[in-house]
């Protein structure tokens, strides 16, 4: 990655306009997973003064600015409770604590990470993203949008709802990225499955998630059949980290494992 | 572009290139404890402190230090010569080199939890690799610094 200039912004207008002046413009979040990319940016634009760094809990929703980096996240005190603890437990997981307090929530998300530890256990939950001028949109609608125009991600929104998740990274070391994640929600009698590091972006089980949520009882087999119908829709696919029938496998007895979680 | 900085309490300014990360400009300004060694966010031997956080300086843009405070292994001194000697006595030491960094992370768990547990400890530390120590002694070193016996 080379950055030609760097400014820090007063203002979400400043940082929009900027963004758009040209297109090698690009928004600093935390930074940590720039150095991945191999892009040229002609200015980088920090929006460190802005404040966008507080966690605000209401009666209904935690509030995260972009700019919380993922440690304040996971040691947000209400956020261990939501989903028993789900976001909180995904996010220790990652890399470590000097890199949590680094990388921020929205970096995390707005670069849609084939990676991503964060994506993966967020989208099987109530989530919307506030973006400066779009407004507001859902991580699932976000994660699919083939929009390609720059906005500004201001903050992310968490509704408190009754539900159970389930959350598992397969990762070879404690610091490596993962080889596959697994997340499962259950609301009422409605499940999500996700599945993320296919080593693609993280995607819905959706046959998988019809039969669960059309069964009448989630009995062993169901959950068997559950997790066969996923490993059958998803695609999986090979690196140097795995193969695509190791992900397949892994992610399919994780599926299993994570919807006997969910209904105890 | 030129940043404003305190240093182990001291006001620095540094002259940098706006891609520059924290840890190339530390080394460049002569402060030659923090290591350098993936220089891909994964060893911890980087480690410094900002605003009191560790973090990984291979990481961090120096133009995001502007106004900010970083402390490296000398601005704790007295207590990582402390806990150095923790280390001596458990053998925790063999090449030395990502002890700047671990001391940073110790030291930092100490401010946040200064009554850890050992599942706490090791969680804390998986940013900080060593490839001498198996890290054994080092835990038992840390947990009797933390303890102060």
């Amino acid at each position: 990655m080379k950055i030609n200039g760097y400014q820090t912004v007063k203002s979400l207008e400043e940082a929009y306009n900027l963004l758009n002046e040209n297109k090698q413009n690009a928004i600093v979040a935390g930074g940590a997973w720039m150095r991945l990319s191999s892009k040229v940016i002609e200015t980088a634009i920090d929006l460190s003064g802005l404040e966008l760094d507080q966690i605000v809990e209401t009666k209904d929703t935690f509030e995260i600015g972009a700019m919380a980096t993922l440690r304040q996240v996971e040691k947000q005190e209400g956020l261990k409770e939501l989903y028993n603890g789900v976001l909180s437990k995904a996010l220790s997981k990652i890399m470590g604590v000097p890199i949590r307090n680094v990388a921020t929530i929205g970096g995390s998300i707005i670069g849609k990470y084939s990676f991503s530890d964060v994506l993966t256990p967020l989208v099987v939950m109530n989530v919307e993203l506030e973006f400066y001028k779009k407004g507001i949109i859902s991580l699932e609608d976000f994660l699919v949008s083939k929009d390609r125009s720059k906005d500004i991600l201001v903050k992310v929104v968490i509704k408190k709802e009754e539900a159970k998740a389930y959350f598992h990274k397969m990762q070879k070391t404690g610091l490596d990225f993962a080889v596959v994640n697994v997340a499962i929600s259950k609301k009422a009698d409605t499940f999500k499955i996700a599945v993320g590091a296919r080593p693609s972006l993280v995607k819905f089980a959706l046959e998988a998630m019809a039969f669960v949520n059309g069964a009448k009882e989630v009995t062993e087999e169901v959950i068997l059949k559950t997790a066969d119908i996923a490993g059958k829709e998803l695609k999986f696919g090979t690196n140097s980290k795995a193969s695509e029938e190791y992900r397949r496998n892994i992610a399919m007895a994780y599926i299993k494992r994570g919807l006997r979680e969910v209904i105890k | 572009m030129k940043v404003n900085v305190k240093v182990n309490g001291q006001n620095k300014v540094f002259n940098i290139e706006p891609g520059d990360y924290l840890l190339d400009t530390l080394r460049k300004e002569n402060y030659l404890s923090v290591k350098k060694g993936c220089d891909n966010s994964s060893c911890g031997v980087c480690t410094v402190l900002f605003d009191g956080k560790p973090i990984k300086s291979c990481s961090l843009l120096t133009a995001k230090i502007e106004g900010h405070e970083v402390i490296t292994v000398e601005g704790i001194q007295k207590e990582a010569d402390k806990l150095s000697d923790y280390f001596g006595a458990e053998g925790a030491d063999q090449c030395g080199y990502c002890t700047p960094g671990m001391a940073l992370s110790v030291y930092a768990l100490k401010e946040e939890n200064s009554n850890p547990s050992d599942e706490e400890i090791k969680e804390y530390l998986t940013g900080n690799l060593c490839r001498c120590t198996g890290y054994q002694s080092q835990h038992i070193a840390i947990r009797n610094y933390l303890e102060d016996k």
